[in-house]
């Protein structure tokens, strides 16, 4: 992995200010999920950081103005035209809707159910027809947008906290602290989130969205760490960095203000795709029997309880199904268009 | 390269210990009582309470418990489930299909993954290039369940092309589940190989190549594609994981009777010694799998080894 420089050819790369750090390593931007697992070697090898991106120092202490040149500027301005960002924003702000104020979208009861009219098809009426126990599915599917996006917001968000403080800690401090969280990192890592999870939550008697998405966060916060780690590595050295300290900025000032601002994107690409790798997480642990239990509205649950009649009776699947993969898909979208935007590498 | 491995085995024991002690720690030592949990919503009575409590030393000390549990894996003991059954028996028994299972899928994977991604970087750009692209994406984004549910629906019952569940019919039987096991990984692999492969086809050494006249094929196939490979082995092995999470969700849905489905019926069974159990033995053969792959990584690019 880090012998895969970029090519970029002169001249376009005139906005870099790296000075005595290796070339950027434009694999682990590119490809977040996998060029962690690549990164890993390389951090053995003593890898070289993960990029380096041009930005407005003076951002914080003198914004006069006038237009904005900043990384987040740029990336805006590209983002803005960029029609597939709207749509997933949008997809993403619909179902965000539906999570928070459901009684927008039905007037149905999703617990109001009678069993004679268990899996009757979809009709005008009730457009997603009926699950087993008679309950309104269009009602149900509307409902378990909560489940998802709350437990995908909760994972990323709680991992990626975690992952921050202690990524930019191990990365600019070094040594000894650095050691242990690097070891700690290589056990966590040792544990699949999937097969991670069902064990913990199989001796988890009550099993609610906060338990569920806590364990999820417990076990998937080592790529983010690793991530910002290594964007801390590659900033601690740099110029603006070293005048900070020179001013006699105190270390905490120095990672916030300075080091944190330059090297979190690559976190905040890998936590929106993660939001929909959590996403997915918590519907199949539903759908195995150990995330949530009813009467919990889940997509993953709801699949589950069908899953016998779903050959004869597909509409059971159809719809849960194709919710699940219109949310993942619009966090995976996104992320990956604002890992073009972010990365300069790329422009 | 001796040095490498040496290293390599030393680095993993501390790992080792730490992802068993782990599991150990969020299964026995979490507040609530371990065994009333395991047995799920199973009223069970107080002698078999106090029978289990002896069976897993919850009346000891958590290191003397975390020292005889670890004593007890390296005899082979993973438990027994609820119903007496032994679980590295299970194990045993159940080995082959998955073996199967994972193979067929693995070589999905590597078949059809790296065709994708090798042909969407030499055509860059062009309309298969968008293909790749937009489909592999669309496979990221269904779990596997929907998936595995929706070629059910779609190839084994509307199309009715292959079986859709059980191993009566062979190898054709495995087709279906070894596909959608396949997916997920499939799409990233195409879509890494893709990425890294555009990226090494503009490096300077692939320019040194085409100008000595070498021709198309061998520039790719020599010179690119195995610095390309890279990545792809990286992934492969941390994917590993996730495959068996996978497995556990196709072995299920289509009814094979393999590990992945015996973890599924004992989840839905609520037998919590089971799952336990064979999901502790899925990750420590994935901890031994990935130092495999390390190894491999260094043949494939020495200067690894050389740090």
């Amino acid at each position: 992995m880090t012998d895969r420089h970029s090519n970029n050819p002169p001249g376009e790369d005139n906005t870099n200010t790296h000075t005595n750090t290796p070339d950027a390593n434009p694999g682990s931007i590119l490809h977040p999920l996998p060029a962690d697992s690549a990164g890993l070697p390389s951090e053995r090898t003593g890898g070289p950081p993960v990029r380096s991106v041009p930005w407005d120092n003076t951002a914080g202490t003198t914004t006069s103005g006038g237009r904005q040149a900043g990384l987040w500027g740029d990336a805006w301005r590209q983002l803005r035209r960029s029609p597939v960002f709207w749509i997933a924003t949008s997809i993403i702000f619909l179902f965000g809707l539906m999570a928070i104020v459901p009684g927008l979208f039905t007037d149905a009861d999703p617990h109001f159910c009678s069993l004679e009219r268990s899996v009757e098809s979809p009709s005008r009426e009730h457009p997603f027809g009926y699950d087993i126990q008679g309950c309104d599915y269009y009602a149900r599917v509307i409902y378990g947008a909560r489940v998802s996006m709350t437990a995908g917001v909760l994972v990323a968000t709680v991992a990626s906290l975690f992952a921050t403080i202690f990524g930019a800690l191990a990365g600019y401090y070094s040594g000894l602290l650095d050691t242990i969280i690097a070891r700690l990192t290589d056990v966590w890592f040792g544990i699949p989130t999937v097969l991670g999870a069902i064990v913990v939550l199989s001796t988890v008697g009550n099993r609610g969205i906060l338990e569920v998405s806590l364990v999820l966060a417990a076990l998937g916060w080592t790529t983010m760490l690793r991530l910002m780690r290594s964007a801390v590595l590659a900033e601690k050295n740099a110029d603006y960095v070293r005048a900070a300290q020179a001013l006699g900025a105190p270390h905490r000032r120095v990672i916030v203000r300075h080091i944190l601002p330059n090297s979190i994107s690559p976190l905040i690409v890998y936590a929106t795709i993660f939001v929909g790798i959590s996403i997915t997480t918590e519907a199949t642990l539903s759908f195995l029997g150990v995330g949530l239990q009813l009467p919990s509205i889940s997509w993953g649950l709801m699949i589950s309880t069908a899953q016998n009649r779903i050959l004869q009776r597909p509409h059971l699947l159809i719809y849960p199904g194709i919710c699940l993969s219109l949310v993942v898909l619009s966090f995976i979208m996104l992320g990956d268009i604002l890992r073009d935007a972010l990365d300069p590498k790329l422009r | 390269m001796g040095r490498y491995i040496a290293r390599r085995l030393f680095q993993l024991i501390p790992v080792f210990f730490g992802a068993t002690f782990l599991i150990f720690a969020m299964v026995y030592a979490i507040p609530g009582d371990p065994i009333q949990a395991l047995a799920g919503d199973r009223q069970i009575s107080p002698s078999t309470v106090q029978a289990l409590r002896e069976k897993y030393n919850l009346n000891d000390p958590l290191p003397i418990q975390y020292a005889k549990y670890m004593g007890n894996l390296f005899q082979g003991d993973l438990g027994e489930s609820l119903r007496g059954r032994d679980v590295t028996e299970i194990i045993r028994q159940k080995f082959p299909v998955s073996l199967r299972l994972a193979l067929l899928a693995f070589a999905f994977e590597a078949i059809i993954g790296m065709a994708a991604g090798l042909l969407a970087a030499i055509f860059h750009r062009s309309f298969l290039d968008m293909l790749v692209l937009v489909s592999t994406t669309a496979v990221i984004s269904i779990p596997v369940f929907v998936l595995g549910f929706m070629t059910q629906l779609i190839l084994g019952v509307e199309l009715d092309l292959l079986p859709i569940a059980g191993i009566q019919d062979g190898w054709r039987s495995y087709i279906l589940p070894a596909s959608v096991l396949a997916a997920v990984s499939l799409a990233y692999i195409a879509r890494l190989l893709r990425t890294s492969l555009i990226e090494n086809l503009r490096a300077d050494y692939v320019r040194t190549a085409r100008a000595k006249g070498l021709p198309q094929g061998r520039v790719i196939g020599r010179h690119a594609l195995r610095n390309s490979l890279i990545p792809v082995v990286t992934y492969l092995a941390v994917d590993l994981g996730g495959l068996m999470g996978g497995a556990i969700v196709t072995e299920g849905i289509f009814n094979l009777p393999g590990i992945g489905n015996e973890i599924f019926r004992a989840v839905q069974n609520q037998d919590g010694n089971i799952v336990v159990g064979i999901v502790t033995a899925l990750i420590i053969i994935f901890l031994l799998m990935s130092l495999i792959a390390d190894l491999l990584y260094a043949w494939l690019d020495p200067r690894i080894r050389y740090d």
